[in-house]
């Protein structure tokens, strides 16, 4: 009988190291992942949660980037607008390769500055070759652009109405939004690039380590899904600027382009300047035959 | 309470057994060790700095992990096939094949989950994948259906060897009613594993190289002889060293069947190389980049080549009766398919899958040094488990290891 007890007393004890050196273990990989607090660490799914839930971890977010990059950060959990469904637009026949876009792009959207990530990759295709990825060139260096034998093509997330980036997710992390953006929950990604290889126009773009943003050169005005710091070890892609859109404004792509090859609207809305390009101008989408439907479309 | 205390004991003599050894054991054991935490020193650093230690990007977004992760699942499902013909032909030590290929299974399940680990960005939110708790999409995603298969399949050929291994310790027939239908139920499973597994690429549409119909059946029909390969080398020391007592005929009837699925694996292959070669698409390009280099980039032709002719000299090798009943061809032949496999289900499946990338971009991918430590560090504790439990298992079934014996060892 008190034999009984000692080893039951030793069993527990054994429960509890093991439990403490469990414990432990998730405490050691966590801190590994950099800054991570136990709310952070045990969040939900953001579309899974109720608003109370979703602001509260919106204030979290907005203490903690303030604190870390000592500017007065706002970060906006705005739903879709109704009756929208955005639509992009790229005319070709303009486009000269100044890779202005790239760079708003990541000025806005706070993408990492080292190592560097692109959420626009220009591409420049001979002009005797046509539309031909495999004889194209994203490392393109020259003087002065655009050159007399190359056009250019320009590629980021087409918001494919059928994105298969985010049905081979294994945990929801990404999701297609009722104004057709494809989003990512930062928090929730666990970083297994499935989607990385599912995409087949290289638009994601995965943090190989702890992003890097200047604190002056950082953009304080963010929405949860769209430009907000990541994290190390998630994917991340173009929005259309989720945090501007959503508030009437054009993405900054379309603002800075100088020569207006960039076009952006409301596919709804019959007046639109995306619908007017839709009805009068030759358009084509990339790899129409994976049936992806983009909604990124490119007209000369 | 009995059956507890029993199992306890079972427990500590298991324990007893891997402590103790030959000089060969130990310096076996110790090299492993080293390489735990030679390897695992590497690991740290890419949980610290992020996969940016890694020579992946972007452009190839998956490496060397996968690629391991991939031909892994194939050995595991592969150690578990050869059940079939061990019933179909009634092999003598019929438990005892079920069994080493069980705990060949278990060891290969849990590399192959070492290594998805190794590749994420964020192991710390692995409890997404968790139904319920976290959020699992589903049917939706492969890679959902995959952890399911491969943590079913894990636990099912644990508890089986488990139980068996048990019972032969306290000398009872073991349940046949319930355990012959589980291991009968593994056959199936083993293949789910590798099915599942194949469709996570296959399915993807944005990646030719992969979107081939013929990837599932090959890569089954290639698992049936990288498994068995092990298997066939660790039956012949197993022949020399122990009482295990698997006939001639047995190795022999291993190797000839190895050969034919070898046919099949060669026969889909070139189904596919003519496919591709005769309506030369744009598809074309990431065979090109294989098997003879695109823009002279040549990175991967050597080992493309030596993975074909090593899986054709040892499909030779096990088709003549003459070099298959000899001990050193064989055993070259098994070597052969297990490096021609290797590479078929790494190197030769990930990287031509992402190079050129989605848009048409070459970028060159080698493993870094950061990633070839992290997977010694899997490997040798996947071979230190398999030491473990193949020692535990030597011990009961042929060295007569049992509960009776340490009853009357303590009387006396």
């Amino acid at each position: 009988m008190s034999n009984n007890k000692i080893k039951e007393k030793k069993e527990s004890r054994r429960t509890f190291l093991k439990k403490t050196a469990l414990a432990s273990t998730f405490a050691t990989l966590a801190a590994c992942g950099s800054d991570t607090s136990w709310d952070e660490f045990f969040q939900k799914n953001f579309k899974t949660l109720e608003n109370d839930d979703k602001n509260k971890i919106i204030e979290r977010l907005e203490k903690k980037y303030t604190e870390k990059y000592g500017k007065k950060f706002t970060v906006s959990g705005k739903d879709p607008i109704d009756d929208t469904l955005f639509g992009y637009g790229l005319d070709i026949s303009r486009c000269i390769g100044c890779r202005k876009c790239v760079y708003a792009c990541v000025e806005e959207n706070n993408q990492s500055r080292d190592p560097q990530i692109h959420w626009i990759t220009v591409l420049e295709m001979a002009k005797d070759k046509g539309v031909d990825l495999f004889h194209s060139n994203s490392d393109y260096d020259r003087e002065l652009v655009p050159d007399d034998d190359h056009f250019y093509f320009p590629v980021a997330c087409q918001q494919c109405e059928n994105p298969p980036c985010t049905k081979v997710c294994p945990v929801e992390a990404t999701w297609k939004e009722k104004d057709g953006i494809v989003v990512v929950d930062y928090n929730w990604c666990i970083g297994c690039r499935l989607c990385m290889a599912a995409c087949p126009y290289g638009a994601r773009h995965f943090n190989w380590s702890e992003p890097d943003i200047p604190k002056d050169e950082v953009n304080p005005e963010t929405h949860y899904y769209g430009n907000r710091p990541r994290y190390k070890g998630v994917v991340e892609k173009c929005t259309f600027c989720v945090q501007r859109v959503r508030e009437g404004l054009y993405p900054s792509c379309v603002e800075i382009c100088p020569v207006g090859a960039r076009k952006f609207g409301n596919l709804l809305d019959p007046d639109s300047e995306i619908r007017y390009i839709l009805k009068h101008k030759r358009v084509l989408v990339l790899k129409e035959e994976l049936n992806t439907q983009p909604k990124f479309y490119y007209f000369y | 309470m009995r059956w507890k205390v029993t199992f306890i004991n079972f427990i500590k003599e298991s324990i007893r057994v891997i402590l103790k050894g030959n000089k060969w054991y130990y310096t076996w054991i110790s090299s492993l060790l080293v390489l735990i935490v030679w390897g695992g020193l590497g690991y740290f650093e890419q949980l610290k700095n992020g996969l940016i230690v890694t020579n992946m990007s972007d452009s190839i977004s998956w490496g060397f992990y996968i690629g391991n992760f991939t031909f892994l699942v194939g050995v595991a499902a592969a150690a578990i096939l050869l059940v079939i013909p061990a019933y179909i032909y009634h092999w003598k030590p019929i438990k005892e094949i079920t069994i080493f290929g069980e705990l060949l299974a278990v060891s290969a399940v849990i590399m192959a989950l070492g290594f998805v680990i190794a590749d994420m960005g964020g192991p710390d939110r692995l409890w997404h994948m968790i139904p319920v708790v976290g959020l699992l999409n589903f049917p939706d995603s492969l890679l959902a259906w995959d952890s399911i298969v491969l943590s079913l399949y894990f636990l099912l050929n644990f508890v089986v060897v488990t139980y068996l291994l048990y019972m032969h310790f306290i000398k009872k027939e073991y349940n046949k009613k319930i355990f012959d239908k589980l291991i009968l139920f593994s056959i199936p499973m083993a293949i789910s594993i590798h099915t599942v597994t194949a469709f996570l690429f296959n399915g993807i549409a944005a990646r030719s190289y992969w979107n081939s119909a013929l990837l599932a059946p090959k890569f089954i029909a290639s698992a049936f002889c990288s498994g068995p390969a092990v298997l066939l080398i660790l039956f012949q020391i197993l022949k020399k060293t122990t009482k295990f007592d698997i006939k001639k005929e047995a190795i022999w009837k291993i190797a000839e069947l190895m050969a034919y699925s070898m046919f099949l694996y060669l026969f889909l292959f070139f189904s596919e190389i003519f496919k591709e070669v005769y309506s030369g698409t744009h598809h074309l390009v990431h065979l090109k980049y294989l098997f003879l280099g695109v823009k002279g980039h040549t990175d991967l032709v050597i080992y493309a080549w030596a993975s074909i002719i090593f899986s054709i000299v040892a499909f030779l090798l096990f088709l003549i009766p003459k070099t298959r009943m000899n001990v050193v061809t064989l055993n070259i032949g098994a070597v052969l398919i297990y490096i021609g496999v290797y590479i078929e289900k790494g190197i030769a499946l990930i990287i031509p899958g992402f190079s050129p990338d989605s848009l048409g971009q070459l970028h060159i991918y080698k493993p870094s040094m950061i990633e070839i430590r992290t997977s010694v560090m899997i490997f040798s504790l996947g071979f230190l488990l398999f030491t473990f439990m193949s020692k535990i298992a030597v011990e009961i079934i042929f060295e007569d290891l049992n509960i009776n014996k340490l009853r009357s060892k303590s009387h006396s």
